[in-house]
């Protein structure tokens, strides 16, 4: 019997030590949590379009939700480039020295390939008849979408909600405060994350509306019957930031690989892809072949409406901020 | 009297609604859309590598794990040193912890910016986010198991007969080999049984530590989340399938174990 744990030590050994990768180059792909699909296709074209002459690459991926990889790459893991769905994940990494500090500088759009704003998925045939942010404070409208307290998706609501009462109300915050109250409390069910809204809506059948990413939305329409997709006429943008990890990539000297990687999402071929999946882009011609996909909508900013995602954060977010006591109404 | 049928039924019903129908599930999910779909899924180069990576884990930590936990059982049961007491309650703290804050510490201790882990990144070793890593946090979630179920025969069977022995001239290995092994046999394959099955099934540290790079960090536990969140329904209840599966496997070694040494069946 030892002497079997002695050979199975010995192949532990060489596990370990791992299988030493041949001369090619490798990169790692840090990314949010429900982007699998969208970058298991765009990995595939990237590598197409460097050619068979490109030194041979491997695209690895992760994927978790932003805040938690933000958290890794501060411990350790070995990032050469983010693509992430929160501004304030990059901005971390970024006062830690690990991305340029001007990083949003470094690609077109504030370094944000593609974008999506929250929009609502509603039953088929829109019973509640539910077109704009109003319908969600109207009484008997149930309304769905997930905790902003732990959700990225859930805050982008909540201040999508709070820009357009801003601008619907002129600024009178007492008005504002008085149609959020009335919002917040036509939520049924507050899940901790988006895919739990998703499942209370579709599999529980619970709500009038779900309000979610048009990416998201627009993908479950595709998917399963009985839901249509409403883009209210405004909305509040929600960018998706990539940044290269300079900390890391100068160390394996795979700075520009991952330059040239991000610049492809930016690409007609890679914009056409991340408009495959449901994400608004940039690219004109792309643009005008989907436009019957996204309906024109008016796109608030986070900085032009809350001075910045920090301010935003500790303003309603933080506990005892407006998020605390419009609830407690 | 009428108490019997009361507890009876009690315990079919808990063990029906808590344990056979949330089973049953999975493998009615994962089957629903036929057996070639859920071949399709399982044989997915992702999946099959978590496969891979779960079992190569368990190969990893369960024989480190039988040695470290018969060192352990020795030197608590036959000698008496300073700090006996506190190492035995130290072998048992994993049970205490969240496996959460387990993983959380190992991360502030070996990843690149902690006291050990920022010592060693000078000479290119990196302990988290890898293999590596996943096998220290699964070493520590483990690592009771073993000797929580050696122990206890050790102290029972007491020295005698290995005194006798060393008197009729054994020598240490050969008293180990042939008077003390043979008493801790099955309590020792229990304990590896048992550690077996919580290293698979794993999450909450491996989670923290992993850096859930897919095809090469990813542990068959993350993968059935990720694909679950990804709206990948079936594809995470086939991988659930085969992880209940591995689980199965170690139930069913277990039952056999006590058909072979019933005295340790009964007593379980």
């Amino acid at each position: 019997m030892f002497r079997q744990f002695a050979a199975a030590l010995t192949l532990i050994g060489g596990t370990l030590a791992g299988p030493a990768q041949a001369q090619e180059k490798d990169i790692l792909n840090v990314s949010y949590d429900i982007a699998r699909e969208l970058y298991a296709a765009i990995n595939p074209a990237f590598l197409e379009q460097r050619g068979a002459d490109a030194a041979p690459l491997t695209i690895n991926q992760s994927h978790a939700g932003s805040s938690k990889q933000a958290r890794a790459i501060l411990q350790g893991l070995q990032a050469d480039l983010v693509t992430f769905n929160q501004v304030l994940d990059v901005e971390i990494l970024a006062e830690n020295g690990f991305v340029a500090s001007d990083w949003q500088q470094q690609f077109p759009n504030n370094a944000s390939p593609y974008y999506s704003l929250p929009a609502f998925m509603v039953r088929e045939g829109n019973p509640k008849d539910i077109d704009g942010w109003d319908d969600l404070a109207r009484e008997g409208v149930s309304v769905i979408f997930p905790n902003p307290k732990t959700s990225g998706n859930g805050r982008y609501t909540y201040l999508a909600a709070w820009a357009w009462a801003m601008d619907e109300f002129g600024g009178d915050e007492a008005k504002v405060r008085d149609y959020m109250t009335k919002m917040l409390n036509n939520v049924e069910v507050f899940d901790t994350g988006g895919r739990g809204a998703t499942t209370t809506f579709t599999e529980r059948g619970i709500g009038d509306v779900l309000v979610t990413f048009e990416a998201e939305a627009l993908n479950i329409a595709g998917q399963t019957e009985g839901y249509e997709t409403v883009v209210p006429a405004q909305s509040l943008l929600a960018e998706f930031p990539v940044a290269i990890v300079e900390k890391v990539a100068s160390q394996r000297g795979t700075e520009e690989i991952a330059r040239d990687y991000l610049n492809f999402l930016y690409s007609t071929k890679g914009q056409e892809i991340l408009a495959s999946f449901n994400n608004r882009v940039h690219d004109e011609a792309v643009v005008k072949a989907n436009a019957d996909r996204f309906p024109e909508v008016e796109l608030f900013k986070v900085e032009d409406v809350f001075g910045s995602w920090e301010q935003a954060q500790e303003t309603h977010f933080a506990s005892g901020g407006v998020l605390d006591e419009l609830q407690r109404q | 009297m009428s108490a019997r049928p009361l507890l009876i039924a009690i315990a079919i019903l808990f063990a029906l609604v808590v344990i056979v129908m949330p089973v049953a599930v999975i493998f009615a999910r994962a089957f629903a859309e036929g057996f070639g779909v859920w071949l399709a899924a399982v044989s997915e180069p992702e999946t099959r590598s978590a496969i891979m990576l779960t079992i190569v884990t368990a190969l990893i930590v369960v024989p480190i794990n039988i040695v470290f936990g018969l060192c352990a059982a020795w030197a608590i049961a036959r000698f008496r040193f300073p700090g006996r007491r506190v190492l035995l309650v130290l072998i048992e703290l994993p049970f205490a912890i969240s496996p959460i804050v387990a993983g959380l510490c190992f991360l502030l201790v070996y990843g690149a910016y902690g006291p050990v882990g920022g010592a060693l990144q000078p000479y290119g070793i990196q302990l988290m986010f890898n293999l590596a890593g996943i096998v220290l946090v699964s070493l520590f979630v483990t690592c009771p198991f073993v000797v929580r179920e050696v122990l206890p025969v050790l102290s029972v069977a007491g020295e005698d007969e290995e005194r006798a022995a060393l008197t009729l001239g054994a020598s240490g290995w050969q008293m180990f080999r042939f008077v003390t092994f043979p008493n801790i046999t099955w309590p020792l394959v229990y304990g590896a049984i048992l550690a077996t099955a919580r290293a698979i099934g794993e999450f909450g540290a491996v989670s923290v530590v992993s850096g859930a790079i897919r095809g090469q960090t990813m542990t068959l536990p993350l993968q059935i989340e990720l694909l679950y969140n990804d709206y990948n329904t079936t594809g995470a209840f086939a991988a659930a399938t085969v992880l209940a599966f591995l689980a199965l496997i170690t139930l069913v070694l277990r039952g056999l174990i006590a058909l072979v040494h019933p005295v340790r069946g009964a007593a379980t």
